[in-house]
């Protein structure tokens, strides 16, 4: 199969359209005389991790709070290890975001006075169903915004160590692209998909995080030499059993009680009740024998009920389907829990992009944002809008006076080549299903999966990283009859990449500083010499590791 | 998790296949939706809500304790009416409205 190529020249190329990435487009919209193109691999109305909706905003800054309440919080979660510049700046910029977000049409529960309906200290109610129609609604409203939708971006375009643009391909027409910008923003968002799911049958995909979300950003960075951070902070959710539905609507909402088995209430059995506490006493009850563990949700009124059935409707309906599904809904029978596979994602954890306050990377002309940028844990929704908001004014700066940088057209063809190559005829002897699945088994097996209660130690993480090499080998000797399946072979590429160098990660740090998320059974217990970031940076054909130093909230954290 | 797309109703618009965010779903020899890689479906309801024609049928695998209820949804101004079919023919309707904020 043969590919035509279309060359498009741009100012900024927002490579993802979803949270972070829409409103990284609307703020650089304000400057009228630029171009911008938004490219997605689906289409930006439902893709990314909006796609059901959200329950609720769970960044923002309640009356009686401070942003540097924020941090502290934040900061307390991750044991130390946040990048507290960049949290502060978002906490800072929360509460605008959310007015900005309201004036576009998002209903936000208010009381008589017209003020904002809170959940805890942190969390606003919401009806985010429509958050993401929303939000495309006004990228494409936008005249100087250019939405490419179904164009699945596979790398940067490096030259003399400066990003120029990316490469793309249509995932349903024969087409590659050459996009060129003077600066590029990344807002691909995390990596779901790497270790097995929960279901791993029939539904196997339905998990926490999205599923389309596979580690392209991450990947690309890596392969271009980007410094990453922090991935050994791995984010595992506490869910819904079976259709991994939030359970947060019924723990804070109605303030149900985690209880095993026998009704007892154990988390406070495991320390303070951290979001880490929650999954890692569950986890620990169930390898007890006490399990199954629960939302006590019994007892409660229709009316509660009913609310709760209209509450999963706008996020995650497959809940309330099963509950209406099963004839006991939770007035009746208490809601079982479990924990999820690891994802990686810096939006709640702080894996992603080692970046400076101002969101750029360590490459020139490279910015990101959301769940692929690190450092910031518990951003959410809301933080990933003011990410975007950030680096939209760093490279709107950045681009002042810049012209757009071409490459040889040599370069375009070998590019194009490389890519035709996995749709060449010849037969592959493994599908790219059997990939994904060893992928997934390696990582459950061997890097601290659902199967081992998410422990792993050194002799296994070795291991691991072997059999992730011996895959990226079999990776480039996949074959695609379509461009869909092509779209496929990336996102394998992809994952092993980002599974690659999380296991240098894993490795490198040498302690326990987070239950369940990063569980070292060699290292026990919290090494204080550690309260460092690990990163790393993939040069000549290795991960290197570099370890930094924290970054205080006062700070300008410059490359 | 998936959907199942009926052939009688659906008038081949396509908004589906454009609303995916899988990129789940083509068109077959009759300019009919279907679901080519059912395993893949996150359970969005993207499709279901796109669809004009309320021709797409969402399920929970029998994995997850799937017992053959199905929902699809109509929209009508603000609220979303949420048609629930039991396989014993009883009929449930949630009707969510997008300008009420969640209680809980």
């Amino acid at each position: 199969m043969k590919l035509e190529t279309k060359i498009l020249v741009t100012d900024v190329l927002v490579v993802g359209g979803g949270t972070a990435g829409c409103y990284a487009a609307l703020t650089l919209s304000r400057q009228e005389d630029m171009k911008i193109i938004v490219v997605d691999k689906a289409n930006i109305k439902r893709s990314g991790c909006l796609a059901a909706g959200v329950n609720a905003i769970n960044a923002y800054i309640n009356k009686g709070y401070t942003p540097e309440d924020f941090v502290d919080f934040a900061s307390s979660e991750a044991e130390g290890i946040i990048r507290e510049d960049l949290v502060y700046s978002i906490a800072k910029n929360l509460n605008k975001v959310t007015a900005n977000m309201e004036a576009i049409g998002l209903t936000i529960l208010k009381d008589s006075d017209g003020q904002y309906i809170t959940r805890g200290k942190r969390s606003i109610k919401i009806n985010g169903e429509n958050i993401k129609p929303l939000l495309a609604h006004e990228v494409n409203s936008k005249k100087n915004i250019m939405p490419l939708n179904k164009v699945n971006i596979i790398d940067y375009i490096v030259k003399d160590g400066e990003v120029i643009g990316a490469y793309g391909f249509h995932i349903q027409e024969n087409i590659f692209y050459v996009i060129y910008s003077k600066a590029v923003i990344c807002s691909t968002g995390g990596a779901s998909g790497l270790y097995k799911p929960n279901n791993s049958g029939f539904s196997k995909h339905k998990m926490w995080y999205s599923p389309f979300n596979t580690g392209a950003g991450y990947a690309m960075g890596i392969r271009a030499g980007a410094e990453m951070t922090s991935f050994e902070m791995r984010f595992i959710a506490l869910r819904c059993k079976d259709t991994i539905a939030p359970t947060g609507t019924v723990a804070q909402g109605i303030g149900a009680k985690q209880v095993n088995a026998s009704g007892y209430e154990y988390v406070k059995d495991y320390g303070k009740p951290l979001t880490i506490t929650r999954l890692f006493a569950t986890v620990e009850e169930n390898k007890k024998g006490l399990g199954p563990c629960y939302l006590k949700t019994k007892g409660i009124s229709k009316l509660v009920e009913d609310e709760l059935y209209k509450a999963y409707l706008n996020m995650a309906p497959a809940q309330t389907l099963k509950w209406i599904e099963s004839g006991k809904g939770p007035s009746k029978d208490n809601l079982e829990i479990e924990g999820t596979e690891p994802y990686i994602v810096g939006g709640h954890a702080a894996s992603g992009y080692w970046v400076d306050t101002k969101r750029s990377t360590t490459i020139l002309g490279l910015y990101a944002a959301g769940d692929v940028a690190g450092g910031s844990p518990k951003k959410y929704v809301t933080g990933c809008f003011v990410e975007g908001e950030i680096a939209a004014k760093a490279a709107n700066s950045f681009i002042k006076n810049k012209e757009n940088k071409l490459i040889e057209e040599e370069e375009i063809l070998s590019k194009v080549k490389f890519i035709e190559n996995f749709l060449s005829d010849d037969d592959s002897m493994f599908s790219i299903n059997a990939l994904e699945e060893g992928m997934q088994k390696v990582m459950d097996e061997y890097a601290g999966g659902i199967s081992k209660n998410y422990i792993f130690n050194t002799s296994r993480l070795l291991i691991a990283s072997e059999k992730i090499e011996d895959l990226l080998v079999l990776s480039s000797k996949l074959r695609a009859k379509d461009m869909r399946e092509l779209l496929q072979i990336f996102e394998i590429i992809d994952r092993l990449y980002v599974c690659k160098v999380l296991i240098v990660h894993l490795l490198e740090r040498k302690e326990t500083r987070w239950k369940c998320y990063g569980e070292n059974a060699d290292y026990p217990e919290k090494n204080e010499n550690l309260l460092k970031y690990i990163n790393t940076i993939y040069k000549d054909g290795k991960v290197q590791v570099i370890f930094r130093d924290l970054v205080k909230r006062d700070e300008i954290y410059e490359h | 998790m998936s959907i199942k797309i009926d052939k009688l109703k659906c008038v081949g618009c396509g908004k589906c296949i454009e609303g995916c965010p899988g990129n789940l779903l083509f068109k077959n020899d009759n300019s009919k939706a279907f679901i080519k890689y059912p395993e893949e479906c996150w359970g969005c309801t993207a499709c279901v809500k796109e669809c004009p024609m309320q021709a797409i049928n969402y399920y929970l695998g029998v994995d997850i304790g799937g017992k053959g209820t199905y929902l699809n949804t109509k929209k009508e101004k603000n609220l979303l009416h949420w048609h629930i079919y039991k396989p014993n023919g009883e009929e449930i309707i949630i009707t969510t409205n997008e300008t009420e904020a969640n209680k809980y």
